[in-house]
């Protein structure tokens, strides 16, 4: 019944290609986007802001940015967040070094900065793979930490080695500081997911992707078939770095205001967007988007629905949040081991022969 | 195809789940909301639990004795941040709608992210002991306060302790600073550093990643080193790793001095015997053998009102948490009488702490006698005088004895420091100073 191509002819190889083929998807993608961006803007209010979307649509581009390498590409990496504290650092030097540059300049600077780091730490995995290279990548990981806590440059000097936002403007709007609007945040942190989603959506489909996917599916047999290993493997750590680089940034500067590399980008950090990609599923747009949206807006909404609805204790509710979400997480892999994106796309051939299946 | 389309579509579902959740659970406010940022879980939650603890506590004697301050009830909503930043920033943007007059999150780093949003929302942070020491200066931090005593002030009065036992010379000593390696433990290192330089001492930094159950390496190398005294910044499980660590390498004890988040009975109790004789700095007073006791008996713990079930009444971070509550009902009762009315706005609270004054007089008539310093706040020093003492544990006894008075840091040598910090801070972020 829904999602049907019966009647919905192509008559280009362009169309016949494109992301969307079927209208009924491709009008919903419109409306959405729509909404995204003329509705919501309107009428969103801090609370929306700062504790669900803006979080939701930071860690969606670091997933999209570790599903390039990991889903696309094959590489484990434990590195992201290690990657994530390269981009807001850099967006720190940046944003204090040359005020008058407009953020996002700088945001795309600080993703361009951790693409060369991403590209350095993503040199050993032309010698060593799976495991290994985990391994490898974790050293990443904890090696930039130590960096952004020992090296006082990193940190102008500060007392207590905290990094803070200053106010920096877009066109006279507040983007980053306190005076930032709730919808000026949301904006820009959907402005950069649109734009991450849409550039990985055409570069998984076109020669790179496909390279990506060669070396990931055999990497022996795409070098025989021509692939490079050494151009494969380092584009894929330099365009993941470069969208993790993003998410950092914007973590530290629209979102939280100040950080500290510790805190903020530990090993958890890493796991955790592993986590949303295994959830959402390897290889899919659509899933990093779905697992940053289980493991961000999950745990925001069983805590409003134990702490403010039934009034339980805090600590009690913290704890059973935690069990929750784990136990869903089994359940969600038991049933579909490939992710929520796979589950969305059976979902969908059932409702296309709904209500009257084989 | 999976893309854009349907993940937006997956998000408005959750999102039109998630708000009916948050419509429906507003709470009605009409009091004096106080929202107590707590942790009771995570590698901090076994000290974070009985701050809070006490922290409710002293407002629900208020309510149940008082009938609230000035005739008004006071709420302490409770929100979970596992001292985590991430959550804490969900638990403030959570709370502050409903009329939150003070923020006290027990957390440097939560601190350093509320600091600017508190100054664009125009709502009190008052982060007694913690959090950024450079707010003393109200001049350029309107909105936070850091009295009785910041970091800074800590670091000093250690010292000058050391300066006492060592007959006002400390040339050529070894002090170690052992911190947890994040913005709390780093804040007293530049303190130190012109001490050590004023007082000719050599000091040797020592971090420790965070949470802290990792630091055999570090105690090595002051087995290796022999430091004379070794200084603690650390907080959670860090403090009982370190005391363990200390006791495992034998050294001595009373040459081992904490901060005042070093200091509480879960630190020491799981180490035992050996760490009879640690030390601890402080700025209130611990156990339950203070009038005001009598009536949280009466009036809290006997009708089972509690926070939890009452269990850590009178530990030093329940006695702390308590006095951080004291401070702030002490301050919205000052701006009651400067408004004029009972139901006020943070605006006015913020006058109430600038023109806050509890006497040595005052704490005694709250059932409180010599609990903590004299605080006397205005509106360029929203830090108090920075006094603080020491504390000793008796492990016989399993009870903490202050050993020494109240001692007024170096402001020599902290004034200019503090000058500095927050001129850089007034820099970075525009502010004008006022006062």
């Amino acid at each position: 019944m829904f999602y049907r191509e019966a009647g919905d002819f192509k008559t280009s190889y362009r169309d016949d290609g494109q992301t969307f083929p079927i209208r009924l998807d491709r009008w919903g993608y419109y409306a959405l986007l729509a909404v995204a961006f003329l509705v919501v803007p309107f009428v969103i209010d801090s609370y929306w802001a700062n504790a669900v979307l803006v979080p939701f649509l930071i860690y969606a581009i670091a997933a999209i940015g570790l599903n390039i390498l990991t889903g696309y590409a094959g590489q484990v990496s434990l590195g992201t967040g290690g990657f994530m504290a390269v981009g807001a650092y850099a967006v720190y030097k940046l944003m204090t070094a040359f005020p008058g540059v407009p953020i996002f300049v700088h945001i795309l600077l600080a993703g361009a900065i951790t693409a060369l780091v991403g590209m350095l730490f993503g040199l050993p995995s032309l010698r060593i793979k799976g495991f290994y290279l985990a391994v490898a990548t974790l050293a990443a990981q904890f090696f930039l930490i130590w960096l952004f806590n020992k090296v006082p440059w990193f940190y102008n000097n500060s007392a207590s080695g905290q990094i803070n936002a200053p106010e920096r403007t877009f066109f006279g709007w507040a983007v980053t500081g306190p005076a930032t609007t709730a919808s000026a945040k949301y904006l820009t942190c959907l402005v950069f997911a649109v734009g991450v989603a849409w550039v990985a959506r055409n570069l998984t489909r076109g020669t790179l992707g496909r390279k990506w996917m060669a070396i990931r599916d055999m990497d022996i047999a795409a070098e025989i078939i021509g692939v490079n290993p050494l151009s494969a493997k380092l584009s894929a750590f330099a365009v993941s770095s470069f969208f993790v680089g993003i998410a950092g940034a914007l973590l530290f500067s629209v979102y939280l205001g100040a950080a500290e590399a510790s805190e903020a980008f530990g090993i958890n950090k890493s796991f955790l967007v592993l986590f949303m990609i295994i959830i959402g599923g390897l290889g899919s747009i659509f899933g990093s988007f779905a697992g940053a949206a289980f493991l961000v807006l999950l745990p925001v909404l069983l805590k409003n629905l134990l702490v403010a609805q039934l009034g339980w204790p805090t600590d009690l509710a913290a704890h059973i949040e935690l069990m929750i979400v784990g136990a869903l997480i089994i359940f969600f892999l038991i049933v579909e081991p490939h992710g929520l994106a796979r589950l969305w796309r059976l979902t969908k051939e059932k409702l296309r022969l709904w209500p009257f299946p084989h | 195809m999976n893309t854009l389309g349907e993940e937006t579509k997956m998000r408005l579902k959750l999102a039109t789940i998630a708000l009916a959740t948050i419509v429906a659970a507003a709470p009605a406010m009409a009091d004096l909301v106080v929202p107590n940022l707590s942790y009771r879980t995570g590698p901090y939650g076994a000290n974070g639990t009985q701050y809070a603890d006490g922290f409710n506590d002293y407002f629900t004697l208020l309510n149940e004795r008082d009938g609230g301050i000035g005739g008004e009830k006071v709420q302490t909503p409770e929100c979970e941040t596992a001292y985590n930043t991430e959550k804490g920033v969900e638990c403030y943007e959570a709370t502050k709608g409903n009329g939150a007059l003070v923020y006290n999150p027990l957390s440097t780093g939560i601190t350093y992210q509320l600091i600017p949003k508190v100054s664009a929302d125009k709502i009190v942070l008052y982060t007694p002991g913690y959090g950024r020491t450079s707010a003393k200066n109200g001049k350029v931090f309107e909105w936070v306060f850091n009295a009785p005593a910041n970091y800074w002030d800590g670091a000093s009065v250690a010292v000058k302790y050391l300066l006492d036992q060592n007959g006002g010379d400390l040339k050529g000593k070894k002090i170690a600073l052992v911190y947890h390696n994040s913005a709390y433990g780093k804040e007293p290192i530049r303190t130190l550093q012109d001490l050590a330089q004023k007082h000719g001492f050599t000091l040797s930094e020592l971090p420790i990643d965070p949470p802290g159950q990792e630091q055999k390496s570090q105690w090595l190398q002051i087995r290796r080193d022999k430091p004379d005294y070794v200084i603690m910044w650390g907080w959670g499980v860090m403090n009982q790793t370190a005391i363990q660590e200390a006791a495992n390498i034998r050294f001595p004890m009373e040459n081992f001095i904490g901060v005042w988040w070093s200091g509480s009975e879960v630190d020491v109790l799981p180490v035992g015997a050996s760490a009879n004789g640690y030390k601890s700095l402080t700025f209130n007073g611990v156990g339950t053998d203070y009038p005001v006791y009598d009536d949280m008996k009466k009036f809290v713990i006997e009708p089972g009102k509690a926070s939890q079930g009452g269990q850590f009444v009178g530990s030093a971070l329940y006695s702390r948490g308590m006095y951080a509550a004291v401070v702030i009902a002490e301050a919205i009762k000052k701006a009651q009488e400067l408004a004029g009315t009972p139901a006020i706005n943070a605006t006015q609270l913020r006058d109430g702490f600038e023109a806050l004054d509890i006497t040595p007089d005052r704490l005694k008539e709250i059932g409180l006698p010599d609990f903590g310093p004299e605080i006397k706040m205005s509106c360029d020093n929203h830090g108090g005088s920075g006094m603080a003492r020491l504390q000793q544990w008796d492990a016989n006894a399993k009870k903490w004895s202050l050993i020494t008075e109240f001692t007024e840091p170096d402001q020599d040598v902290l004034n200019p420091l503090i000058q500095e910090d927050s001129e850089a801070y007034a820099k970075e972020a525009g502010i004008t100073p006022r006062c």
